[in-house]
């Protein structure tokens, strides 16, 4: 699997320290790195070319490239830029000042655009307003019963009629029915369709004339490769789209194409969709696609999570004492606790850089946390603190005290000891990237739960 | 017997000929200026290996087909062995090499589906809205004009309205069909599709499936039972097992090719939606990864619109030829 863009920079600019100045094959080698990266992320090839381009120039201008953490002041301006591309805060849709508000959704065949419809409706809903949904996908065997169906299990109303119409009949009926019941958003669904489909592309522009829609949103699967840029230069040309929802976005694709569209088409993504139950649909938000893209996990929400749920004193007071002293099983009792407040392992580690691709089949004992807690419980306040005087005769005492075995206590020791060398290491200023925890990692697939949907 | 003939000959030309281009002629006409341009370019030139502008068009026109760094990286190192040896010196020959470098990487994606065994049975698996119904429903039609009768079974019980569509797209291609209802057990559904493929003495059964993120674990195990079932109700079943991808996908293609490979044996791969600018790259690199042949094309919204693939075709198509 291909490792993280951070791995390779480090890979590649780690040994600076040994040799102190860069050449300038060097930085031809960082940003062939990056470009490698984003090319697997999906990142079309020419905004690739100008984005490398552009962060060159930074790392050159700003001389970064020179200090000891060349790797991470890189990932620094890579991330920056990427974020400035995607731009700042969730774009709003554009309301209408007489209701009601016209949304026309436009997209590929399979993109999601019929899902989306219902799941915006029931988003609008939340939010106060009165959403309709008008069906004028004629042509896909059955797309106007998966709009009703859709439509009925949001509650909300949904205007078809038939096949046999002209989509843009049914589309200014659907708006003029919408108002006349005092529906205040309509949202259109339309069929899928090839943007080099011409006759489909004229049905389409006929449609937004008929309607004059306050917003038109292109629906983009997330895992769109190169042809994303195409696809969205002429779904503007045509129909002058103002948004973007990408979709499928609970899956693992890192989603370059949406960072090409946006670079160039300057059109925000507005939402994004993350799964095939209806109320899984958010507002986009553009600085957390950045660390995606370089595969860097869920960075943003692993911290604020962490922030959230730990509690900072306590936290303060625990690297305190690992300064002054060694780390002892009632520091990884109390480090252990903090983890298990910030939420389930398996989730928590879908966020870390790196590991996000090796864990999709994985699968964590979660009860591990609670068997550490319980063998740490049963020692006595000495033994946390000096396990080395833990003989077999008490560890006997603990296994038993504990409803674990001594295997267990052995394993659990010997891992304490690897991450007392590793907070020794962190204190010392040289910190692993990602944190060693206890108990993890049993792979059997016996465990595996069913995800109901 | 087999189903699909000559590439491109599958389906009488003279049907409907005016709606109906050779896939080649289509794939070229849909390109793209800068390919267009690109592949003008190369035939004008003559061309020299240590010319390194050459070597970056190749390599940008391979990547914007969507064929991914690794099977990039192999296509030119291969070229350039080729052409350090001396044996390409015209544009022309560097185009050739090309198209034979990526046939190879292709071979055996010419194998067609083997409807020997009565009844064989297909299971059409893949993502969201890669087009696995519109599929079964074209594979319907062309085993029934092959002379090959056909049920086909719902067993996408997830998604609104999914039975319809299939039930409609089976009416069309005259073939019989197993419903199922919204929420049942999709294994369920596929027992009764072999059972009545069985019972009727049907040459093919066809089994549909709900459309599912790779990542999604709990669907991906439902799967793997769906074909359990399947072996169970009939040994040797199912004979094809086929990924469904959509050619306007990216690198994700790869991870979806992995995981669903581990979830279900595949034994091969059917690429839709090669009516539009998108090439299609990521097929070679999943043949190039995994060795999964490309077994048939999808090339529009109609009963007709089913290929079977054809390697030379496919990468001529890459470069705009
Ligand atoms: N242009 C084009 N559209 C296709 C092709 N195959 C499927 N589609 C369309 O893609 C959309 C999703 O197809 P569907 O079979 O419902 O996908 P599923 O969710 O995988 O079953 C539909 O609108 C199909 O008409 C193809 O080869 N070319
Ligand atoms: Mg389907």
């Amino acid at each position: 699997m291909f490792a993280t863009l951070s791995d390779r920079l480090a890979a590649t600019l780690g040994d600076l320290r040994s040799r102190g100045r860069l050449t300038e094959e060097d930085v031809a080698r960082a940003m062939r790195e990056i470009r490698l990266a984003l090319l697997e992320a999906d990142v079309n090839f020419k905004v690739v070319k100008t984005f490398v381009d552009t962060v060159r120039g930074r790392a050159v201008g700003e001389g970064v490239l020179t200090g000891l953490n060349a790797p991470q002041q890189v990932i620094k301006i890579v991330n920056e830029e990427l974020t400035a591309l995607m731009g700042t805060g969730s774009a709003k849709l554009t309301f209408a000042s007489q209701p009601p508000t016209v949304i026309l959704m436009a997209g590929l065949q399979g993109s999601g655009k019929t899902t989306t419809a219902a799941k915006l409706a029931a988003l609008l809903m939340k939010q106060g307003k009165k959403p309709a949904l008008v069906a004028c996908d004629v042509y896909r065997p059955a797309a106007i019963d998966q709009l009703k169906t859709v439509g009925a299990q949001v509650g909300v109303p949904v205007f078809e009629r038939g096949t046999a119409e002209d989509p843009v009949d049914i589309a200014q009926w659907g708006v003029r029915q919408a108002r006349s019941q005092g529906r205040d958003v309509v949202i259109v669904d339309t069929a899928g369709r090839l943007h080099v489909d011409e006759d489909l592309m004229g049905e389409l522009v006929r449609i937004r004339d008929a309607i004059s829609p306050q917003n038109v949103l292109l629906v983009l699967d997330s895992m769109t490769g190169q042809d994303a840029v195409n696809v969205a230069e002429t779904f503007r040309e045509r129909v002058a789209f103002d948004g973007i929802v990408l979709t499928k976005l609970d899956g693992d694709a890192r989603g370059g194409a949406a960072l090409s569209v946006r670079a160039v088409t300057g059109i925000p993504v507005k939402y994004a969709s993350v799964g095939e139950k209806l109320d899984q649909i958010e507002e986009f938000h553009p600085d957390r696609m950045a660390s995606r893209i370089l595969g860097m996990g869920d960075v943003l929400s692993l911290i604020e999570r962490i922030e959230e749920s730990v509690d900072k004193e306590q936290a303060a007071e625990l690297e305190q004492r690992l300064r002054t002293n060694d780390f002892t099983l009632e520091d990884m009792l109390q480090q252990l606790r903090m983890l298990k407040k910030i939420g389930s392992i398996t989730s928590m580690l879908k966020m870390i850089p790196g590991l996000s691709r090796q864990m999709n089949n994985a699968v964590v004992d979660e009860r591990a946390l609670d068997r550490v807690e319980a063998i740490i419980l049963s020692m006595t306040p000495a033994e946390r603190l000096r396990p080395d005087i833990l003989n077999g005769t008490r560890r006997a005492r603990i296994a038993r005290g504990s409803g674990t075995s001594v295997q267990q206590i052995n394993a659990l020791l010997v891992q304490h000891k690897q991450m007392k060398k590793m907070t020794r290491s962190m204190v010392t200023g040289s910190m692993p990237r990602i944190p060693g925890m206890p108990g993890l990692g049993s792979t059997g697939a016996s465990k595996k739960r069913k995800k109901k949907r | 017997m087999f189903l699909g003939l000559e590439p491109g000959a599958a389906v009488p030309e003279a049907d409907e000929p005016e709606r109906r281009p050779g896939l080649f002629r289509r794939l070229a006409e849909n390109l793209s200026r800068s390919r267009k341009a690109m592949a003008a370019q190369i035939q004008a030139i003559a061309f020299d290996p240590a010319d390194d502008s050459v070597w970056e068009e190749l390599e940008e026109a391979l990547l914007l087909a969507d064929c991914g760094v690794p099977a990039t990286v192999e296509i030119i190192g291969r070229l350039e062995r080729e052409a350090t040896a001396g044996g390409l010196r015209t544009s022309q020959e560097l185009l050739a090499a090309i198209e034979r470098i990526v046939a190879s990487l292709l071979a055996g994606s010419e194998s067609r589906i083997d409807l020997a065994a009565r009844p064989t049975i297909v299971l059409m698996v893949g993502v969201n809205g890669a087009g696995k119904t519109t599929t079964v429903g074209k594979l319907a039609e062309h085993a029934r004009r092959a002379g090959v009768s056909v049920v086909v079974g719902a067993a996408d019980t997830f998604r609104a309205a999914a039975g319809e569509q299939l039930e409609t797209w089976a009416e069309r291609a005259g073939a019989d069909f197993v419903g199922s209802t919204r929420g049942q057990d999709p294994a369920a559904v596929a027992y009764d599709a072999v059972s009545a493929a069985v019972a009727r003495g049907k040459g093919v059964a066809i089994i549909d499936t709900a459309g599912r993120l790779h990542t999604q674990g709990g669907l991906m195990d439902e799967l793997t039972k769906v074909r359990r079932v399947i072996a169970t109700r009939l040994a040797g079943a199912p004979h094809e097992t086929l990924l469904v991808v959509d050619a306007t996908t990216g690198q994700n293609g790869l991870q979806q090719a992995r995981l669903f490979g581990a979830a279900v044996p595949l034994t091969g791969i059917v690429l839709t939606k090669l009516d539009g600018t998108a090439k299609g790259g990521i097929a070679i690199a999943i043949a190039h990864e995994l060795g999964l042949p490309i077994k048939l094309i999808g090339v529009g919204e109609t009963l007709d619109d089913l290929r079977p693939f054809a390697a030379a075709e496919f990468a001529a198509a890459l470069f705009g030829r």
